[in-house]
């Protein structure tokens, strides 16, 4: 489904990503474990288009096609999905209004007829109760004043509704209380299908108990430097990212 | 810049100005001769068959304007206007004053049709639930071509007709009240309205009636080289209530076109008006040529105790903007608000902002503005408050925002205070802000186009002010914010 190849980015002329590859595969939960700094939200930066990345080299293809050549909504259109690790704040406009355009938004770049209100008002209430949100917060401008739990949960039910092909979660547990981490962790869970591939960017193996891998990839400067089960992700818990980053000095 | 972006970008250049009302009508039109002379006030006058103390009115307004200077304080700048090489009036010229619309000339007609403005009543009330109604006053060019539902609000004793038909059927109140909110001698601009005005709506509300529904005044500029010089008139008798709301538009030209009017509004004991402005004349093009002048005073006067007058505005149009929409809070605790949406793309200059004179005892007032600065535009917010020596307890709040899109455009904010009286309360709020690149990203991630997301953020940010339209215009206004703003990412 999503085949990185030798992925060189800069910004403001400091390398980041050193020639990366990463396959994930269709139906595919990979997560990816890597010290601070590494290039893990650069990486999901570059891969939902955010502006200010070069790309020097290499390809990202999303079922074949050239994301690197779409524009950031396209990309969206085409299924990519990214849950920010620090969500933004758009003041004035109401999660609902947000949610609403979004959709209508995606629907229209794909040739689908816009939702009645009442079909969407029926879709978020299914995903608000599903991942506990009270309704009042719908009515609330987005993530403005929301706590850093609140945030997060706001994105894993914009990935409900939005139903994308290929999720990435950016630390989404970070922030996220006990119960809460059991919430969102269902909710993805939910979305687990086929058709469907995630990429989960986390530092914690506890997030991982909740939502299992099928692989885990460690990276480092820039580079996926080990790829395993999800056994690997025990083994980084137990004895840090020491030996990896040896590799790095290599 | 991805390939596909510069597709869009090379679509989008072919129609750069994105003004959706600059289509131009046929009709054969009767001018005054061009320029502007005494003779000039005198056949405007015998036009309107106006009696001899209204052309006595004008001359001197005219005596007056010619010894009086341009202002040039605002932060705009334009080259030297001709006041010789403009035409004052112009009408067409097929039946000048029709009494039904089935005088009017189809073309007109079909004009306001194309305007989305409904004139035939059967239309509006077929379908639509009675309580959404809202009377219309057509102006084109110099004259008032169609006014609805006159019958009906006459039933509720509500005089709802073109200034130069009540300067003829109600001339003890035009005479009573004309010129009593912005004197003829003002300023510039509205002394040469006084002197040559043309038509404008007239609005009486008699005590303790709340008007039955929404009255608006829709204004169209269509000939070439003509000014348009409306003079509106609102009184809101004792304990009475009106919302009214003003829309107007213009072709697209080369050249400018001076828009000179003058609204007074005088709130009586206890009596409420609500004008909301939706402003969208021709900007001009993405160069900066042809648009509107748009030079304007607007005054209300709460002149009796506990009245209200409320002016929300949304300026989107006009090549340059130069309106103050002021409140004389001259009745104990009357109140006075003003709510604002300024939005400049392009080459738009826009000083605009409002004067809250407090007078009376426990007045207050409020006064909210959001101003959009988009392209290479420049967007003033020019604030007076102020509190007379007799005007105890007198309280005002001020937010004024600013939003800039992109980095070659500008926004300023000049608050003037003036406090007389210890025990007045002003208070005062200013932020600049522009979206950024990260919120863009982030909505872009969703789905939105650059386009959607600057206007989802935009009128995030308008939001306060947009609650304070009518409705059903409050949608409408979304809409024009956005058409406004389109090209101006990418
Ligand atoms: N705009 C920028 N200008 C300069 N350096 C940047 C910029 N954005 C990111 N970087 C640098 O790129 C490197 C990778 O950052 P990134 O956010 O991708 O790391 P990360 O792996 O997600 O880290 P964390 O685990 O702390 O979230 C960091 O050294 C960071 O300082
Ligand atoms: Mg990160």
């Amino acid at each position: 489904m999503l085949e990185i190849k030798n992925l060189v980015v800069q910004i403001e002329d400091k390398r980041i990503l050193n020639g990366l590859n990463l396959t994930v595969n269709k139906g595919e939960v990979a997560a990816i474990m890597g010290p601070n700094g590494s290039g893990k939200s650069t990486l999901s930066y570059v891969i939902a288009g955010k502006e200010d990345y070069e790309v020097l080299d290499g390809e990202i293809l999303l079922n074949g096609e050239n994301v690197l050549e779409m524009e950031p909504d396209q990309r969206a259109a085409a299924g990519v999905f990214l849950a920010f690790q620090y969500p933004l704040e758009i003041p004035g406009v109401a999660s609902m209004t947000f949610l609403k355009a979004t959709l209508n938004a995606q629907r229209k770049a794909r040739g689908e007829a816009e939702l009645t209100t009442p079909d969407f008002i029926k879709r978020v209430n299914a995903a608000a109760t599903q991942l506990e949100i009270p309704k009042d917060m719908l009515k609330r401008a987005l993530n403005v004043g929301f706590s850093g739990g609140e945030k997060k949960r706001m994105e894993i039910l914009q990935m409900a509704l939005l139903q994308p092909s290929f999720c990435i979660l950016d630390e989404t547990d970070s922030g996220l209380d006990i119960d809460a981490l059991r919430i969102v962790s269902e909710g993805v869970n939910a979305l687990r299908s086929q058709d469907r591939a995630f990429l989960v960017i986390t530092h914690y193996q506890r997030l991982l108990n909740h939502i299992v891998p099928d692989t885990v990839h460690v990276m480092s400067s820039g580079r996926i430097v080990k790829t395993g089960g999800k056994e690997l992700a025990l083994e980084l818990e137990a004895n840090g990212y020491a030996d990896y980053r040896e590799t790095e000095a290599a | 810049m991805p390939a596909v972006q510069e597709t869009i970008d090379q679509v989008r250049l072919i129609d750069v100005d994105q003004y959706k009302y600059g289509f131009e009508t046929e009709v054969e039109m009767e001018k005054s001769p061009r320029g502007l002379s005494e003779d000039v006030i005198r056949f405007i006058s015998a036009k309107k068959g106006e009696p001899e103390w209204m052309l006595q009115w004008r001359l001197d307004a005219y005596k007056r304007w010619l010894t009086m200077k341009e202002p040039n304080w605002a932060r705009v700048s334009y080259d030297k206007i001709d006041y010789n090489d403009i035409y004052y009036y112009a009408a067409p010229k097929k039946n000048p004053a029709p009494k039904s619309l089935d005088e009017v000339d189809p073309e007109i007609l079909k004009t306001y049709e194309k305007l989305g403005i409904p004139l035939r009543e059967q239309e509006i009330l077929a379908g639509v639930e009675p309580q959404r109604r809202v009377a219309v006053d057509a102006v084109f060019d110099s004259v008032s071509v169609a006014t609805t539902f006159k019958e009906e609000l006459a039933k509720a004793g509500v005089i709802f007709m073109p200034i130069s038909e009540a300067i003829r059927e109600y001339p003890d109140l035009v005479k009573q009240y004309l010129g009593s909110v912005v004197p003829v001698t003002d300023n510039f601009f509205a002394t040469l309205n006084s002197a040559v005005f043309t038509d404008g709506s007239f609005v009486y509300i008699p005590p303790g009636v709340r008007c039955p529904m929404e009255l608006s005044t829709y204004f169209r500029i269509n000939e070439k080289n003509t000014g348009q010089f409306e003079r509106t008139l609102i009184i809101a008798d004792k304990g009475s209530y009106v919302s009214y709301l003003e829309g107007c538009t213009a072709p697209k030209r080369d050249e400018n076109q001076l828009h000179a009017a003058v609204v007074e509004l005088v709130a009586l004991d206890d009596a409420e008006i609500k004008y909301s402005t939706v402003q969208n004349w021709y900007p001009g093009d993405a160069e900066g040529r042809g648009g509107i002048y748009n030079f304007v005073t607007k005054r209300g006067d709460c002149r009796g105790k506990n009245s209200v007058i409320t002016w929300t505005q949304v300026e989107t149009g006009s090549a340059i903007t130069w309106k103050y929409p002021s409140c004389i809070l001259r009745g104990d605790g009357s109140r006075g608000e003003f709510y604002s949406i300024a939005v400049s793309n392009g080459m738009q200059q826009v000083d605009s902002g409002t004067k809250m004179i407090h007078l009376g005892k426990n007045t207050t007032s409020r006064i909210i503005s959001k101003g959009i600065a988009a392209g290479r535009s420049e967007n003033t917010y020019r604030g007076l408050v102020s509190a007379h020596r007799k005007a105890t307890g007198a309280r005002n709040f001020t937010n004024c925002d600013s939003l800039l899109i992109g980095n070659q455009c500008g926004a300023h904010t000049v608050p003037y205070i003036e406090s007389k009286n210890a025990t007045a309360v002003f208070e005062h709020e200013a932020t600049t802000s522009k979206i950024s690149e990260d919120q863009m990203f982030y909505c872009q991630q969703r789905g939105l186009s650059a386009e959607e997301a600057t206007a989802l953020i935009v009128n995030g940010f308008v939001k306060d002010v947009l609650q304070h339209l009518p409705m059903e215009f409050a949608v409408e206004a979304q809409k024009l914010i956005s058409i406004s703003l389109e090209g101006s990412v990418g």
